[in-house]
């Protein structure tokens, strides 16, 4: 199934030539959760802080549908 | 520590040693008691009675991590109701450094003229000292011009406070602006008109100047030292705030793209969720766009002496030229999203021109915004919203009514969509989509302010644990819990990012309670946090109450009730007796 994918801030420093928040097409199997995405982009769930789901807040182990969005954001804060 | 007072209607000043009342407080709980106790809750803002107090924090002025922090506060010409804001800025550092617990400004001079206060130390009378100076000359001018004429002529080690022209116009949101590390008129306590107050009274600038003037005293130095080295330590350590962590490389406006994710980020005065410019204008575009101005990286700097988080960052134009600093996530929003606008180089010159004229860039940016619903001019129209704002620094018909704030213009024009609690418009997070937040903005003493109890942490951010930020279950607890610990935390003199390490951190949030032990003499424990601001927020709101803004003032605006958000599709719909709650169980 394919999902798409955001990575934003420092987490888009491992995907060399990959804009922060650029839409990436990631093929995954049946089942895949956020972590395996996370696995299939090479970025070490320890750095990512905060997996938004279309639009809403899920784990880490959270299952994936075909077409999901997926944004994932390391520790960030502002205000 | 001094008191010290001076008074407007006849250039003269007193100087007490404080009293054992005051003794332990600082910053936030200093202001907000003064007020409360010395200021007739039913004055004109304008008026004589008002006082305008500024006082630096518990730590501020020693070696403290992130501590330079001023809080001043008055009746609110804004709100009507008792008003906090306070900034960062080497101002609040020097402030201390007279050691000066806090500096009340009363009466009023004779109409139309203008005073410089100019403080020093007096070093044979070991205390500090006023001259009042006129400064007529300096009324109607931009502060980028008149910064550097007051180094000029003190010197550029001296330390600013001024209101900009839009104060002397008395608009209800004009901000108090202090100068930056760089002598930037950049540094604001911008939110609730008290800009204006400060020039009701005459009093155009402070200008400090602590030379001569010996350091801070200790009760146990040992201890203060061992809190200071936790806090630093924690502050180094999280990923949010430690060197070239989230908020020292893309600024504030990280927040963007996360909140455009959440479907809470305010667009288009308050009707989606969504900006589908977010990405142009979210604080990696401005770590790129400087980067490729530049042609290399610049990480962001301090606003302030002493600081380890350096989250100010600075806008250049495409000749590499300085354009403006800084662009904070509230600014960059309000002044972007909020009125449709997605170029940061417009947003930029918004911000540049509200440092200048001394305007509240979140209340001008939502103001901007109600009058695009109102059909003035169109959403997105970058240059068009640039005009206004010159509308409002050149004092025309236009420009007064938008200088009287977001609910001032809806009235003007009858928008029903205006997105303020107690006169006050909602900073960059939708109550409809992150519901903790807007239980925040309804019953905070100081109108719709997000900083006044910060649920972005856990409900966005996962700081602090997670919660679904879409659900109103446990927020009135959450909304009441934050909003004590940032009165403590904003009488501290530390700056309200420190939040995100202790509240992660425990030995941090040790090191902080320990440093105002070290500095006081007190015994105060993590668990006195929360007690101690609660009293500070008892205070403001019995304040309140006298002033007519009760209980039943803590709501959000009706269409937020009716009108569902994309791209959630929800209404606020967190009960009135859980709005209460949020007071009567502190």
């Amino acid at each position: 199934m394919l999902v798409h994918a955001k990575l934003f801030a420092t987490l888009a420093r491992h995907l060399p030539g990959t804009r922060p928040g650029a839409t990436i097409e990631v093929d995954l199997p049946e089942g895949a959760t956020v972590a395996d995405l996370l696995a299939r982009l090479h970025v070490p769930l320890e750095e990512a802080r905060m997996f938004f789901v279309n639009g809403r807040v899920r784990p880490a182990e959270w299952v994936l549908q075909a077409g999901d969005e997926v944004a994932v954001f390391p520790p960030i804060g502002g205000g | 520590m001094w008191i010290l007072r001076l008074n407007m209607a006849d250039r003269s000043y007193t100087l007490e040693e404080a009293p054992a009342a005051y003794k332990n407080l600082g910053g936030r709980g200093m202001t907000s008691t003064l007020v409360a106790e010395e200021v007739n809750p039913q004055c004109h803002p304008l008026g004589p009675n008002n006082k305008l107090v500024f006082a630096p924090g518990i730590v501020t002025g020693t070696a403290a991590p992130s501590s330079a922090r001023v809080s001043v506060g008055a009746k609110s010409p804004l709100t009507g109701g008792i008003k906090e804001s306070n900034a960062g800025t080497p101002w609040a550092s020097e402030l201390a450094g007279l050691h000066i617990k806090a500096l009340v400004v009363e009466g009023q001079s004779e109409a139309g003229k203008r005073w410089l206060a100019h403080l020093t130390w007096d070093a044979q009378a070991a205390r500090p000292k006023v001259d009042f100076l006129p400064a007529d000359e300096y009324a109607g001018q931009s502060l980028y011009e008149v910064f550097p004429k007051l180094y000029e002529r003190f010197g550029r080690k001296v330390c600013i406070a001024a209101h900009g022209v839009v104060g002397e116009y008395g608009y209800a949101n004009a901000g108090v602006a202090y100068n930056d590390l760089s002598g930037r008129p950049s540094r604001y306590s911008g939110r609730g008109g008290l800009g204006s107050v400060m020039a009701s009274k005459g009093l155009k600038f402070v200008v400090l100047d602590s030379q001569g003037a010996p350091g801070p005293e200790f009760a146990d130095k040992g201890l203060f030292e061992q809190g200071a080295l936790k806090l630093a330590n924690g502050l180094r350590q999280h990923d949010i705030t430690k060197p070239k962590g989230a908020l020292n490389s893309y600024g504030t406006a990280v927040l963007i793209n996360i909140l455009n994710e959440a479907g809470g980020l305010p667009t288009r005065n308050f009707s989606s969720g969504r900006f589908e410019g977010a990405a142009k204008i979210a604080g990696e575009s401005i770590f790129e766009g400087v980067k490729n101005r530049l042609g290399r990286e610049v990480y962001n700097h301090a606003c302030s002496p002493g600081c380890i988080i350096q989250c100010s960052n600075t806008w250049y134009k495409p000749d590499g030229s300085e354009h403006t600093s800084c662009v904070e996530y509230e600014s960059d929003w309000a002044l972007g999203a909020d009125c449709g606008i997605d170029s940061l180089d417009d947003i930029a010159e918004m911000i540049r021109l509200c440092n200048g004229y001394g305007l509240d860039t979140i209340e001008t940016g939502t103001t901007l915004a109600v009058a695009m619903a109102a059909g003035v001019i169109p959403f997105g129209d970058g240059k068009a919203a640039i005009n206004l704002i010159h509308e409002m620094g050149k004092g025309t018909p236009l420009g007064r009514i938008l200088g009287g704030g977001t609910e001032m213009t809806g009235k003007a024009y009858g928008v029903t969509h205006v997105p303020t609690v107690k006169g006050q418009s909602m900073p960059a997070y939708e109550p409809r989509a992150v519901k903790g937040i807007g239980i925040t903005y309804a019953t905070t003493t100081m109108g719709a302010d997000h900083t006044a109890g910060y649920t972005i942490a856990p409900e966005i951010l996962g700081v602090s644990g997670k919660v679904d930020p879409l659900s109103p279950e446990g927020k009135a607890a959450l909304s009441r819990a934050f909003q004590a610990t940032t009165a403590f935390i904003d009488s501290s003199g530390h700056c309200l990012f420190i939040a995100f390490a202790i509240l992660d951190i425990p030995s941090a949030f040790e090191g902080m309670v320990e440093e105002c032990n070290g500095l006081l003499g007190t015994s105060w424990t993590a668990d006195d946090v929360a007690k101690i601001g609660a009293e500070i927020l008892k205070k403001e709101r019995a304040f309140n109450e006298a002033a007519g803004i009760g209980p039943k003032r803590d709501r959000v605006p009706e269409f937020m009730k009716i009108e569902p958000l994309p791209p959630h599709n929800q209404v606020f719909d967190v009960p009135d007796a859980a709005l209460d709650s949020v007071f009567a169980e502190m």
